[in-house]
């Protein structure tokens, strides 16, 4: 079938024609989007399924990444083909599943899908999850297109279940949100293995982990010879050599025409339309080894450079490639990239960027406006409830001299900017109450921490604990509007109304819990309120309630 | 045929449905697409660009490079400002509402803002909103800009028609009709 697709909605058909019993996941941009496709989708894929498989297949949001992770995990053991996919950021906080589960002997296919996010459109920074793959010890897949997404992501289920090792695959912002035309192959159904019979492989006390990491060390020579295989190379021009890694690939074919023009090719019609991808035009164009799995081999590399003048590696995010090919010896012929700043270190790569470093001129262009054309900064939705709640704090903080408002990860961040700048912090998910609570802790008055209901249930509640255990002084608002809303108004993992009885159950006393609607019309009580719990010295928490508008519209639509 | 498209606008205008009404009617006709967009913060009343390629053989490049834009079709005119950048200088025309979007405060003089669009060397301004207010449907102004740059498109207009019906069949007749009425005015405005 022909389907438009963009790179996380191909990841997630790829998944379901996989035939996956489970999928997992936490909202998180450029990744949402995967889970919400198999959502979509997946009445029509349970219909298909024999009748006794059908109450066997789950697509569940989770609490956060690491009980997402967990899940998939579990899934796994009990035989059954498993997603998880998050954010990049979000790997951090599956880590500790993340690294330990390349130990186990993987039963079902698990495949952990990470959109990393460089440039940081929506995003705290822009780590390289190659990294956090090579560091686990597992093999990485990344795709160059759309159509790879979804091909790519069928042969991770079955490389995870013939070499028993999870499987992790990359994306990036501009290949996760970017749609293109795939064809779809015929969907393999669910056939759940039996469950695991093998507790050594998956009990890791220090004696059988030793047995296992060693045996994880040893597949990783075949990981390295399978990467080679896949890893294509096309010797063509001796003046340049291009190592292209996933979506670099694109931005490297949007300039090879020009390339070869430019290089004395009298080639324009083998090579117009950048359509080399599948057989070669030999002659003109630079040599190309494309890279779309890791661990790199090292022979096609030297047989690349053996055959160039110089090197060129385009890759997104890090400049991982590049320095494994330089290593400490330097290597037989000059490397270009991004640490030599062909490329710049930062930020995505662009069509750009890749043009400059294979030598050719910008495109022309007109020159700027001639009036300065000012930012246009993300602000809260007309009537967010967020902007009455941060309006209520500020107003009960008004004349006091020394505070500290810590903010976590979601739409209310936003109150950083002005006309608020009403927080001072906001670093990971859930670092408010712990941040806040560390102040406190020294010295600091009426440390304050703002978290949303999602972030809070993702990872606000074990600081709660903290605070309430050491009895440390601290305002907490949670802003709740029902619903993870910077991401799309994806529902919460708890309701409202159990808030207060959560709360209750950490430790909090019920007399220093509030619930207050979130209204301008409140906005002076609500601040009365906020004050007189800054002047509690113990954990006080404040609920202000009501629904995100993006949820509101979601609700009527469904 | 490479045909590069900039859809600029502010969170919450539509310039994303419009990328996706484009893009079908684009299949329709037998080309190749990529679509590119950013999504995320980027969505709350913050400035949003979509990248939107057509072409009769493979495309690459998820976004359009500086330089090789054919068209950029703003819904906001201090948008179409900030992309000028990407207009090709020999065939780059650029579509603008003239109705600003005042959500920031160091928004400049509306008047020299028109006059930077008015600089260019290929460009139509076209009263988006007053021209769906009048066709029935206030909410179709993005939809007359598409109606504005019809005929530059490689795009039978055929084409397009059923893709504007189909984005919005689910909402019923009046909605496809003051729609249609939408894309029909933006079209005569330059004669066409
Ligand atoms: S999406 Fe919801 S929470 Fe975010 S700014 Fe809009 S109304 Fe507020």
């Amino acid at each position: 079938m022909q389907l438009v697709l963009s790179g996380d909605e191909a990841v997630a058909r790829g998944a379901l024609d996989a035939g996956i019993s489970g999928a997992f996941a936490y909202p998180g941009t450029p990744s949402t989007e995967i889970m919400e496709y198999v959502q979509d989708n997946l009445a029509a894929y349970v219909a298909g399924l024999p009748e006794a498989e059908r109450g066997k297949i789950v697509a569940q949001w989770c609490s956060n990444e690491k009980t997402a992770y967990e899940s998939a995990l579990g899934a796994s053991f009990a035989g059954a083909r498993a997603i998880v996919s998050m954010k990049h950021v979000g790997l951090n906080v599956a880590m500790d599943p993340f690294t330990n589960s390349a130990l186990v002997r993987i039963n079902g296919g698990l495949v952990i899908v990470v959109a990393d996010d460089p440039s940081m459109h929506s995003s705290q920074d822009e780590q390289d999850s190659r990294v956090l793959a090579d560091f686990a010890r597992v093999p990485c897949f990344e795709p160059s297109d759309q159509q790879e997404a979804y091909t790519m992501i069928r042969q991770a289920f079955g490389y995870s279940e013939q070499n028993e090792v999870p499987v992790l695959m990359r994306l990036t912002t501009r290949l996760s949100h970017a749609r293109a035309m795939v064809q779809t192959g015929s969907p393999r159904l669910p056939a759940p293995k039996p469950k695991s019979n093998d507790p050594k492989s998956w009990i890791l006390m220090p004696a059988m982990a030793r047995g296992r990491w060693k045996l994880l060390l040893e597949k990783n020579a075949a990981f390295r010879r399978d990467a080679e295989a896949e890893n294509t190379l096309q010797l063509r021009s001796t003046k340049l050599g291009v190592i292209a890694c996933g979506l670099g690939l694109a931005y490297y074919l949007e300039n090879e025409t020009d390339w070869v023009a430019a290089n004395g090719g009298a080639s324009a019609q083998h090579s117009s339309k950048g359509s080399q991808r599948d057989g070669a035009t030999p002659g003109e164009a630079p040599s190309l080894l494309r890279i779309t799995r890791y661990p790199i081999g090292h022979d096609k590399i030297r047989q690349l450079a053996a055959h160039v003048e110089k090197l060129l590696v385009i890759e997104e995010g890090y400049p991982f490639v590049e320095r494994e090919i330089r290593g400490v010896f330097g290597a037989p012929v000059p490397v270009m990239g991004k640490l030599s700043g062909e490329i710049p270190l930062e930020g995505e790569l662009t069509p750009e960027s890749v043009r400059l470093a294979l030598g050719l001129p910008a495109h022309e262009e007109l020159p700027p406006a001639g009036i300065k054309v000012p930012g246009r900064p993300p602000q809260f939705c007309q009537g967010c409830p967020h902007a009455d709640s941060i309006s209520a704090l500020q107003e009960a903080l008004a004349g006091e001299a020394d505070f500290y408002v810590a903010s976590d990860i979601g739409c209310y961040t936003l109150s950083a900017l002005p006309p608020y700048r009403a927080v001072e912090s906001c670093v990971d998910m859930g670092a408010s109450i712990g941040m806040a609570r560390g102040a406190s802790c020294v010295g600091q008055k009426k440390a304050v921490a703002v978290i949303g209901d999602s972030t809070f249930y993702h990872s606000g509640m074990t600081n709660l604990l903290d605070a309430v255990s050491h009895k440390t002084t601290l305002t907490l608002l949670i802003l709740d509007n029902s619903t993870t809303g910077m991401t799309g108004a994806q529902p919460t993992i708890s309701p409202t109304s159990q808030l207060p009885a959560l709360l209750q159950g950490l430790g909090v006393e019920r007399d220093h819990i509030h619930e207050l609607i979130s209204l301008r019309k409140y906005q002076d009580e609500n601040a009365a309120v906020i004050r007189s719990e800054l002047a509690y010295e113990g954990v006080s928490v404040i609920i202000l309630k009501r629904e995100c508008l993006e949820y509101l519209k979601k609700a009527r639509k469904a | 045929m490479n045909y590069n498209i900039i859809l600029a606008g502010v969170g919450g205008q539509g310039s994303l449905s419009v990328s996706v009404v484009i893009a079908n009617a684009a299949m329709k006709a037998g080309l190749q697409v990529k679509q590119s967009e950013v999504h995320g913060m980027s969505q709350r009343g913050g400035e949003v660009l979509a990248n939107l390629r057509l072409s009769d053989s493979q495309i690459q490049s998820p976004t359009v490079p500086r330089g090789m834009a054919d068209l950029v079709l703003a819904f906001e005119p201090l948008e179409a400002l900030r992309y000028i950048p990407w207009l090709n200088k020999e065939r780059g025309v650029v579509v603008s509402a003239s109705q600003p979007i005042r959500n920031i405060v160091d928004y400049p003089e509306i008047d020299s803002v028109l006059a930077e669009i008015r600089h260019l060397p290929r460009f139509r301004i076209i009263d988006a909103d007053g021209i769906a207010k009048a066709a029935g449907n206030p909410r179709a102004a993005n939809i007359v800009l598409v109606g504005a740059a019809a005929d530059l498109l490689p795009i039978p207009i055929s084409a397009l028609e059923s893709a504007i019906d189909e984005i919005f069949a689910r909402k019923g007749e009046a909605v496809i009709q003051a729609n249609r009425k939408a894309f029909n005015d933006g079209k005569t405005q330059f004669g066409k």
